[in-house]
C-alpha cells in the first residue's frame, strides 16, 4: 500500500514539474520582442492580411486564453503548427526526436564502456602509475563541459586526421529510403553495413564529445566503491579460495559496487540528454536541438514550446526509470 | 593514516598552483591588454587576412599568434576576450551563487513551505535543457553583457540551492544547532553564525567551479552568435568563426579553444582544490 502511495506522489510531482515547464514557455517566449507572423509574410502584407494570419494561429486571444487553448490541444496530442515551416509540430518534433534519442543513447553506451574499462583498470592497477595516469585523466575530463571536447574532438578528428565526418547525419549520396527515423537502428536490422558504417562515421565524434565528461564521472565513482568494496571481508574470502584478481574484482566485488554507479549515471543521463542541444548545433547533426535552435532564431513560438515540453518529458521519463530501477536492484528496498 | 593524508596533500598542491597561476595570468592579461595587445582587436586588415602564426612561413611580424579571415590579430581578441571572460566569470558567477545559496540555505534549514516550493521550482528548472533555456531568455532579453548575465544567473542558481540545502539539512539535524537554538538563539541568527560557516567550504568550491561554467555559457552563447554582440571579440565568437574556417585558418579556433580550456579547467581544480583544503575531515 505505501508503494502505491510513493508512486502515485511520484507521478503527481512529474505532472506538476511538467505543467510548471508549460507554463514557464508558454510565457517566457511570449515575451519575446518581434512578430513571428510579421516574419513569415513577404514584405508590403498588408495590415489586414497581418490580421488574418494572426487569428489563424490565435495569436489575437489573450495570453491565458491562448495557453488554455494550446494545453486543450496538447492534452489530446495536438501541439500546435509551426510558424516558419506550416507543417504540424508534432510531426516535427517526431520527426527529430529518433535521431537525438540515437545520438544520447549512443554516448550513454560510449560513456559506460569508457568509464567501466576505465575503473577496472584502475582497480587492477592499484597503486601503480597507471592508476595516478587514469586519476588525472578522468579529473581532467570531468572538469572540462561536451562543448570544449566536441570542438578538440574536431580538430583532432576533423582536421589534425580526418578520419570521421565533422557535420550532418547521414551522408547525402547515400540513397537509401528509411521507414523510421531510427536510421541506426534500421541500418542494424536490414543488415546494412555500408550504411551503418556512415552513420558512425558520422555520430562518433557528437557522441564521444557527450560521453566523455559523463564517462570520467563513472570511471571515478565506479572506482571509488570498487576500492572500498574490495576491503570486504567476503572479498578476501574469494581471494583466499585461489579465485584470480580479475575474477575477484569483475565477478565479486564489481556487482556489490555496481549501484551507486547506476544511480548516477540515471541523473546525469537527463545532463548529456540537455548537452545535445549544443553538440548537435556543433555538428550540424540534424537532431531536435538543432531544431530547437533555429526555432528560436525563427521565432517559431509553437515548435519552441513543443520542443521544449518534449525535453522536459524525456527527462522526467529518464528520472522515472532510474528511481524504478533503483528499487529493483536494491536488495534492500526490494523487500522492504 | 598520516600517509594516506600526505597522498591526498601533494597532488593537490600542484593543482592549485598551476590553476592559480594559469588564473593570475590570465587577470594580468585582461587588466593589461591595452598595452599587451600588438593590434586593436577590432581593426581590420584585409591584406593580412589569414596570417598564421609566427613560426610558420607567410607569418608576418606584429601578428604572434596570426590573424583570422577578416586580418584581425588573433592575440589582441584573445586579449581583450579574456576581459569579457573573467567579467562575466566574476558578476555571474558571483550573483548566481548570492541567490541560490541563499534559497538553499532557508529551503534547507527553515523546511516546511519554503522549502516545497523551492524544491517544486528546482525540479521544473532541472526539466529544461540548460542551453535551450540559455538561447531563450537571450532571445527575450536581447543579446548583451548583462542579458548574459542574467541569463546565467537565472539558470544556474539551482546547482547552488540543490547542493547548500541537502548540507544545510545534514547541519541543521547536528546536535550543536539544536543546543544553540536551546540556548535562546533565533533562527535567522542559528542560520546564519551557525549553519553557513560549515557550509561555506562547500559554497566556495561551488562558485569557483560556477565562474567556469559561466565562462562556457557566454562561449556557446557567442558560437550561436546570441552573446555580446558580433564584433565584440569574445572566445566563444572566435571559435564560431575559427570552427567554420577550421580547414583554412585552424589557429583562429585553437588558440581561444586553449584559453577556453585552460580556464575551465583551473577554475575547476581550483574549486576542487579548495573543496579538499577546507574539508574538515581532511583537515
Amino acid at each position: 500500500m505505501n508503494l502505491l502511495r510513493v508512486i502515485f506522489l511520484r507521478l503527481a510531482t512529474t505532472f506538476l514539474t511538467l505543467f510548471g515547464v508549460a507554463v514557464i514557455v508558454f510565457f517566457v517566449i511570449r515575451v519575446v520582442p518581434g512578430n513571428p507572423i510579421a516574419m513569415m509574410l513577404p514584405p508590403g502584407a498588408t495590415e489586414a492580411d497581418v490580421a488574418r494570419l494572426q487569428a489563424q494561429y490565435g495569436f489575437d486571444k489573450s495570453i491565458p486564453e491562448q495557453f488554455f487553448i494550446w494545453l486543450g490541444g496538447v492534452l489530446q496530442g495536438d501541439f500546435g503548427t509551426s510558424i516558419s515551416t506550416r507543417q504540424p509540430v508534432s510531426e516535427l518534433v517526431l520527426g527529430r526526436l529518433p535521431a537525438t534519442l540515437e545520438l544520447s543513447v549512443v554516448a550513454l553506451l560510449m560513456a559506460c564502456l569508457i568509464g567501466g574499462t576505465l575503473a577496472l583498470t584502475g582497480t587492477r592497477m592499484r597503486g601503480t602509475r597507471t592508476e595516478g595516469a587514469i586519476d588525472v585523466s578522468t579529473g581532467v575530463a570531468l572538469s572540462v563541459p561536451d562543448f570544449l571536447w566536441g570542438l578538440v574532438l574536431i580538430l583532432l578528428f576533423g582536421v589534425l586526421w580526418p578520419v570521421f565526418h565533422i557535420s550532418g547525419r547521414i551522408s547525402p549520396s547515400l540513397d537509401i529510403d528509411f521507414t523510421t527515423n531510427f536510421y541506426m537502428f534500421e541500418a542494424l536490422l536490414r543488415l546494412r553495413f555500408d550504411v551503418l558504417a556512415d552513420l558512425v562515421g558520422h555520430m562518433f565524434m557528437p557522441a564521444l564529445a557527450l560521453a566523455i565528461p559523463l564517462a570520467a564521472i563513472i570511471g571515478q565513482l565506479l572506482k571509488q566503491s570498487l576500492k572500498e568494496t574490495m576491503h570486504l571481508d567476503y572479498v578476501a574470502l574469494a581471494r583466499t579460495k585461489g579465485y584470480s584478481e580479475r575474477h575477484v574484482i569483475t565477478r565479486e566485488a564489481l556487482p556489490n559496487a555496481i549501484l551507486p554507479t547506476l544511480t548516477l549515471v540515471g541523473v546525469q543521463f537527463t545532463f548529456l540528454i540537455g548537452g545535445t542541444v549544443i553538440i548537435e548545433r556543433l555538428f550540424s547533426y540534424e537532431g531536435l536541438g538543432n531544431m530547437a535552435i533555429d526555432a528560436v532564431i525563427n521565432r517559431d513560438l509553437p515548435l519552441i514550446q513543443g520542443i521544449v515540453l518534449l525535453f522536459a518529458l524525456l527527462f522526467t521519463v529518464v528520472n522515472l526509470v532510474v528511481d524504478m530501477l533503483y528499487v529493483v536492484l536494491n536488495p534492500r528496498l526490494r523487500h522492504a | 593514516m598520516r600517509d594516506a593524508r600526505a597522498d591526498i596533500r601533494r597532488p593537490l598542491g600542484a593543482r592549485l598552483w598551476l590553476s592559480g597561476g594559469w588564473l593570475t595570468l590570465l587577470v594580468l592579461g585582461a587588466l593589461l591588454a591595452p598595452l599587451l595587445a600588438p593590434h586593436d582587436p577590432l581593426a581590420q586588415d584585409l591584406f593580412a587576412g589569414r596570417l598564421p602564426p609566427f613560426w610558420q612561413d607567410g607569418a608576418q611580424r606584429g601578428y604572434p599568434l596570426g590573424t583570422d579571415s577578416l586580418g584581425r590579430d588573433v592575440l589582441s581578441r584573445m586579449l581583450y576576450g579574456a576581459r569579457l571572460a573573467l567579467v562575466v566569470a566574476l558578476v555571474a558567477g558571483t550573483l548566481t551563487c548570492l541567490i541560490g545559496a541563499t534559497l538553499g540555505l532557508i529551503a534547507g534549514y527553515y523546511r516546511g513551505w519554503a522549502d516545497i516550493i523551492i524544491s517544486r521550482i528546482v525540479d521544473i528548472w532541472m526539466a529544461f535543457p540548460p542551453v535551450l533555456f540559455a538561447i531563450l531568455l537571450i532571445a527575450v532579453l536581447g543579446t548583451g553583457l548583462t542579458s548574459i548575465i542574467i541569463a546565467i544567473v537565472v539558470i544556474d542558481w539551482t546547482r547552488f540551492a540543490r547542493v547548500v540545502r541537502a548540507e544545510a539539512m545534514t547541519q541543521s539535524a547536528m546536535d550543536y544547532v539544536a543546543s544553540a537554538q536551546v540556548s535562546g538563539r533565533g533562527h535567522f541568527s542559528t542560520m546564519l553564525t551557525e549553519i553557513l560557516p560549515n557550509v561555506l567550504p562547500t559554497i566556495l568550491a561551488l562558485l569557483t567551479l560556477e565562474m567556469g561554467i559561466a565562462v562556457i555559457v557566454e562561449a556557446i552563447l557567442s558560437f550561436v552568435n546570441l552573446s555580446i554582440s558580433t564584433d565584440s571579440p569574445t572566445w566563444g565568437g572566435m571559435i564560431a568563426e575559427g570552427r567554420t574556417s577550421v580547414h583554412q585558418a585552424w589557429w583562429v579556433l585553437v588558440f581561444p579553444l586553449i584559453a577556453l580550456f585552460l580556464t575551465v579547467l583551473s577554475f575547476s581544480q581550483l574549486g576542487e582544490g579548495l573543496k579538499d583544503r577546507f574539508d574538515p575531515v581532511l583537515r
